[in-house]
């Protein structure tokens, strides 16, 4: 037997989180570098992972499959296709920067304080988040998919409610009630989500007598597995419903600006760049694998429902007076687009949007952990506390511009080929919803920019003007984004090799093909 | 050869990364490694130039493959460099000129302590302008087009510590992101109609796709170029971006940025000839624009933004010529060129203006400046004469043309196209005549200018705000600045008339965008004849009204067409009323629904639950005897039930 | 005799019990009412043994007798502590555990 490496990947980082929260107290430091060197140990095993996967081979690779509760037919089964190995990836490289970006988040208060920091959980928890998000991209078996899903929320609860900015303008106490509010606003509204998929679960087991997404997915589509239309509609909406709210798509979308708020800038990253690709993530792998009729059957409103989060979301952050709110409700935009990608069903769609998880993944972290360093500086989150940055910090303000434009997709960064495939991807097959997401690009350009405006230009004002530019530290951690953002962007095949055949997998799961060309089809 | 393509593009961004992440270190230095990278990217287009005029003019495309940037089904983007005449010929212009612009910024700019920047970001506007020009994909220009975007942003709000520089830039960048979104739907409506967004094979299978597709690409591509060339209804960015450096204006006036938008029309000659009706959106967008520039241009008391009408209005007659098909492709690019040449000139002399005049832009406060400046004098002059078409100088040659081609056009359509065109060729005359006499003769108004003091206002507030208090002793420029302006003069004299002889520039561009001459009602005499009454007519006025009596140091009240083209014929009220205020209150009222529906639903749900356990708490009192009241009574129900089941 | 009377006496006891329980205050009371709803299940127990010819009713009779026992034995614990406590056996007064 081979080693397993898939497992590794995973176990690695929950065995670090645990070997971080047994650190003693008082050696504080030494708790973030093991988990700074236990994340960097998980990025050099994903990379193995990487390398080790074919892009042109079977569809699911290094798998491992052991028995686990032979009762209910549940097996511990892991396997990667591309897109899964793009976003392990994108994991993998993510959280050593949220390590390092919070450094000093959860630093023990000045004294004179009643709260306590735990410094060792913090790191524990980003820890287990990042294991149990590595098993929810690897898991082929349904349950023990559903298994990770929900227990991520756990140590999100605590990272959300525990661990909030430094200072608050209304006193620690107003601020731990606001933070509290969103970790449980958080927990319910993942909670509800994931109960009606569990009940989802149980039924498509009462159907299929079966877990294992590979054995349903090959059943259905040799035709031994016959589900009734209604039975496969409600199916595919109880998962979707769980993977709509942590991604979040509109209406489903009001948890996300209250836990980035008042999370730190790191941890929001951990939120939006990483938790939330999960359910993105699960529509392509189970929505559309399991249920290929119902996806086709609910293209419509769910594109529908993209269009307006893309919209919607770009008009709200226009509208915010929060730097962080501003970042989350762009981050509603962007999802949309990914939703959009997905149920396009087109290749340039579908590989758009894992195009688009792993490029938002990023820019989101460059430009939220940018947001951060000014945030801890000032003390404050408001847009308007803030104006002529630019002037005393360069270095900051730069790399804040640079994060916004890879934020409103500027060509030559990545997000841009991303967005592009995705709205190609939608036009090719619904033109008028293609056209109406392309304001979303105009949309994006005004609240960055008004946002860089407010903040970065304008006259100095009094409070920032002793603002110290960024630090070692932070660069380390915006530099190497940086440096990725414009290599993706300029080169994207790394990404798309990987992810092409396993899209045009998923393309043939839903019996769908490219529309074809005009000219090419009148010939 | 065709490898030297890349290191075209690659010289000034490397002087941009260069010097944007070089840091501090290099501001001893910057400007002149910027200056050095973009006069070797001039070079190498020099050579390339050298190696095309020895081929046949067949021959005379070369292609560069570098890598597949995105490949996804049958999408497929590559990074391919395409360098025919058309394109050779942009990018002798952008190089070119904007090498004489990083010339003449590094004396301009020595005062500026983030002199090193500004390089960084000129190098990087010419790279993206070059990456425009020379890409042989729409999409891989649309990278080009953004890039160029965003340097402009960067150049117009180079100073943000002024909000209204930091809000111009704002205002540019998101005006050009209308146009961008005209361009990517191109782009996706030629990917579902030819299946690719490369010229090759858009551009040669015109003739299989339907009319209707390629109307609908026409337009799109006309409201890209309407974003970037400042066009009508998308022109209300080109003036504030006067906030920016002027070398920056000269460049983006002249050599980038807006001519992008008519490169990208005759560019896509091929889709617009077989789409009529978006031929003719073009030509009325043309003519309306040329006019629309030329009014603002009259009205404007502040240099650089009477100089921005003029651009307008000249992109205007581009444009115009580029919709009127073959008949006016080449005689467009040829008025861009000998416009880079003049309009470069002019805003480099206003620089010079500024310069030695403590920065004031205010014509009324200037006057008789020729004794003081004789080279920015000379060389500002020849550049005017060569706009308003004085004969033999390059304007005449290359707008005279664009006029025939107008009238040529034939039917009703040629006669009010190329009346307008005339029309406009008068008011030229005109506002650069008026241009001309405010700032260089009458007299010495910024002499003995009224104290302004607090205790006794100006009678102009605006003029309060900008410039020095102290009389400014006006000086010529250093030579860094007047050999640029030099060059610039001597191309605004002679380049018409070398293009011109012997149909050379004709000959040069006919293999790439196709020539016809129309079929004119009027004779080339003719037309010749009626644009010369137009420009004595014009500068007539002009002088009547500015040369021979004073200029007031206040502005008069004016007309009411004075007072709107003041304030750019009300567009941009237009806009702060319908987009900003509505804009405003969307979102705010959006942000309402969020927090109160959206929100509120969920925040009720949750309120729901609370009150209804309330209320069951009730029931837990602690008395047992009440428990048990409630155990008898369900006891009690259930065999009732039961009882009632059965009997039923 | 008639078995079914047996059955009537069972629900007149049952009845007596769980009135008393529902109206009295007194613990010692209220367990004494309990007590005797018991004895009336057991009694109806006895009679349906009687009645269907079968022990099955006599055995679970001699069930509840055992838990009865054990009731008792807890219940007068309880009623004793918390007359020491607080120096009633009143029902009413014990009413703490409440939301």
């Amino acid at each position: 037997m081979s080693f397993p490496l898939l497992t590794a990947t995973a176990a690695l980082p929950a065995l670090g989180a645990v070997a971080t929260a047994a650190v003693p107290a008082a050696q504080r430091t030494a708790a973030k570098w093991l988990a700074l060197l236990v994340s960097l140990a998980t990025l050099a095993l994903a990379i193995t992972v990487l390398l080790r996967f074919d892009p042109d081979g079977a569809r699911y690779q290094l798998t491992e499959s052991h028995a686990w509760i032979k009762d209910f037919g549940v097996r511990y089964e892991l396997g990667v296709d591309g897109i899964a190995v793009a976003l392990i990836a994108l994991t993998a490289v993510l959280i050593p920067f949220i390590i390092l970006a919070g450094w000093h988040d959860a630093d023990p208060l000045e004294t004179g304080s009643r709260r306590w920091r735990p410094t060792q959980g913090f790191f524990a928890l980003i820890l287990a988040v990042e294991a149990m998000v590595v098993i929810s991209f690897e898991a082929t078996d349904v349950f023990l998919f559903y298994i990770f899903f929900e227990a991520m929320l756990i140590p999100m609860y605590f990272l959300i409610g525990g661990f909030g900015d430094r200072a608050h303008e209304h006193g620690e106490e107003t601020a731990a009630t606001q933070r509290s509010y969103a970790a449980v606003k958080f927990l319910l509204y993942n909670l509800v989500g994931g109960l009606i998929m569990l009940a989802a679960v149980i039924g498509l087991y009462v159907v299929a007598d079966n877990f294992s997404l590979q054995e349903i997915a090959s059943a259905r589509a040799n035709g031994s597995l016959h589900m009734a239309t209604s039975t496969e509609r409600w199916l595919f909406l109880g998962f979707f419903f769980a993977f709509a709210v942590k991604a979040p798509l509109w209406p489903l979308h009001t948890w996300l600006p209250n836990a980035m708020q008042e999370s730190t800038a790191p941890v929001a990253v951990l939120i939006t760049a990483v938790v939330d690709k999960v359910g993105t993530f699960a529509m392509l792998r189970f929505c559309l694998q399991l249920f290929p009729e119902a996806s086709r059957w609910a293209t419509p409103v769910i594109l529908v429902l993209a269009l307006i989060s893309i919209v919607y979301g770009a008009l709200l952050a226009v509208g915010q007076r929060d730097i962080k709110r501003l970042v989350a409700y762009a981050s509603i935009s962007h999802f949309g687009f990914i939703i959009m990608g997905i149920f396009a069903m087109t290749s340039q769609g579908q590989s758009g949007a894992t195009l688009y998880m792993v490029n938002h993944g990023i820019s989101t972290a460059a430009l939220m952990l940018v947001a951060g360093f000014l945030i801890s500086r000032r003390g404050s989150r408001l847009i308007a506390d803030y104006g002529g940055v630019q002037k005393v910090a360069p270095v900051l303000a730069g790399t804040f511009l640079i994060g916004g434009l890879a934020t409103l997709s500027l060509p030559g960064l990545a997000p841009f080929v991303s967005e592009f495939l995705v709205l190609v991807g939608t036009f090719t097959r619904y033109p008028v919803i293609g056209i109406i997401a392309t304001f979303g690009i105009v949309l994006a350009a005004l609240y960055v920019l008004v946002l860089y405006q407010r903040t970065m230009t304008g006259p100095v004002k009094p409070e920032v003007s002793a603002m110290p530019d960024l630090r070692v530290r932070e660069l380390v951690v915006v530099a190497p984004l940086i440096a990725l953002l414009i290599f993706l962007g300029v080169y994207p095949k790394p990404v798309t090799d990987i992810v092409n055949p396993a899209v045009k997998q998923t393309m043939s799961d839903v019996h769908k093909k490219d529309p074809k060309p005009e000219v090419e089809a009148a010939k | 050869m065709e490898n030297l393509i890349a290191p075209l593009i690659a010289a000034p961004l490397l002087g941009a990364a260069v010097l944007l992440v070089g840091g501090r270190r290099l501001d001893r230095v910057g400007h002149w490694i910027g200056t050095l990278l973009s006069t070797a990217s001039f070079v190498f287009g020099l050579i390339l130039f050298a190696d095309l005029l020895g081929k046949n003019a067949e021959h005379r495309t070369l292609t560069q493959h570098l890598w597949t940037w995105i490949s996804v089904g049958g999408f497929q983007a590559d990074v391919t460099f395409r360098l025919d005449q058309l394109s050779m010929t942009f990018v002798l212009l952008i190089t070119g000129v904007g090498s004489l612009i990083h010339l003449y910024s590094v004396g301009y700019m020595e005062h500026d302590e983030r002199r090193r920047r500004f390089f960084g970001y000129l190098n990087l506007f010419l790279a993206a302008m070059l990456l425009l020009v020379l890409a042989d994909n729409y999409l891989l220009l649309y990278v080009g087009w953004e890039g160029v975007g965003l340097a402009s942003y960067l150049l117009i709000g180079f100073w943000q510590h002024k909000p209204s520089a930091a809000t111009a830039a704002k205002k540019a960048f998101l005006v050009n992101r209308v146009g961008d979104m005209g361009l990517s739907i191109a782009i996706m409506l030629m990917f579902t109609t030819f299946g690719s967004f490369a010229f090759g094979p858009v551009l040669s299978h015109t003739g299989d796709a339907s009319e209707g597709k390629l109307t609908a690409i026409g337009l799109m591509l006309l409201l890209a170029a309407c974003g970037k060339s400042a066009q009508v209804p998308l022109q209300s960015w080109l003036g504030d971006a006067m906030e920016g450096p002027t070398p920056v204006s000269a460049l983006i006036h002249a050599a980038t940025m807006v001519t992008a938008g008519v490169y990208l029309i005759v560019r896509s000659g091929a889709v617009f000839n077989a789409a009529p009706d978006a031929q003719l959106a073009v030509t009325v967008v043309g003519a309306v624009t040329l006019l629309f520039g030329a009014i603002v241009g009259c009205a404007k008391d502040d240099i650089k933004k009477a100089l921005a009408g003029s651009t307008m209005s000249q992109i205007g007659y581009m444009v115009l010529a580029a919709g009127l098909g073959p008949i006016g492709y080449v005689f467009a690019i040829m008025h861009l060129v000998t416009h880079g040449f003049f309009k470069a000139g002019l805003f480099l002399g206003a620089g010079s203006v500024m310069h030695g005049m403590n920065d004031e832009v205010d014509m009324r406060r200037y006057g008789g400046l020729r004794k003081y400046m004789p080279v920015t004098f000379i060389t500002f002059g020849l550049g005017y004469l060569a706009i308003i078409g004085f004969p033999g100088l390059s304007g005449f040659f290359s707008k005279d043309k664009i006029i025939e081609a107008a009238f040529a056009k034939g039917g009703t359509e040629g006669w009010i196209l190329g009346g307008a065109a005339l029309l406009g060729a008068a008011i030229t005359a005109f506002y650069m005549t008026r241009v001309m006499l405010m700032t260089f003769f009458g007299e010495e108004r910024w002499k003995n200018q009224p104290t302004r003091s607090p205790e006794a206002p100006s009678a102009e507030p605006a003029a309060e705000t900008r410039g020095e208090h102290s009389e400014p002793h006006p000086h010529e420029s250093p030579k860094v600045m007047t050999i640029p302006m030099i060059v610039l003069a001597v191309g605004s004299v002679f380049g018409g008339a070398f293009f011109s002889i012997g149909d050379r520039f004709l000959h040069w561009l006919e293999p790439v965008t196709g020539h016809s001459e129309g079929d004119s009602p009027l004779s080339a005499t003719a037309v010749t004849g009626a644009t010369m009454v137009c420009l004595v007519i014009g500068v007539a006025i002009a002088w009547a009204r500015y040369g021979r009596k004073p200029v007031p140091a206040v502005a008069p009240r004016g007309s009411l067409l004075t007072r709107a083209a003041r304030r750019d014929l009300f567009q941009d009220d237009f806009n702060h009323v319908v987009l900003v205020r509505g804009g405003e209150h969307l979102t705010r009222s959006l942000v309402y629904v969020d927090h109160t529906l959206v929100d509120g639903v969920v925040n009720g749900t949750a309120a729901g639950f609370g009150g209804l356990s309330g209320r069951l708490r009730r029931l837990q009192n602690g008395f047992a005897r009440s428990y048990a009241v409630s155990m008898f009574g369900g006891a009690a129900l259930l065999v009732a039930a039961t009882l009632l089941m059965r009997a039923v | 005799m008639n078995p079914v009377n047996y059955l009537y006496l069972a629900a007149l006891l049952f009845t007596i019990g769980a009135t008393g329980v529902l109206i009295r205050r007194n613990a010692i009371v209220v367990f004494m009412c309990i007590e005797l709803m018991l004895n009336a299940c057991n009694l109806a127990f006895v009679a349906f043994s009687r009645m269907h010819g079968n022990l099955d009713g006599q055995i679970i009779a001699f069930f509840t007798m055992v838990v009865a026992a054990a009731e008792v034995v807890v219940g007068l614990a309880i009623i004793v502590s918390l007359f020491r406590t607080r120096h009633s056996a009143s029902v009413d007064d014990a009413s703490l555990m409440k939301l």
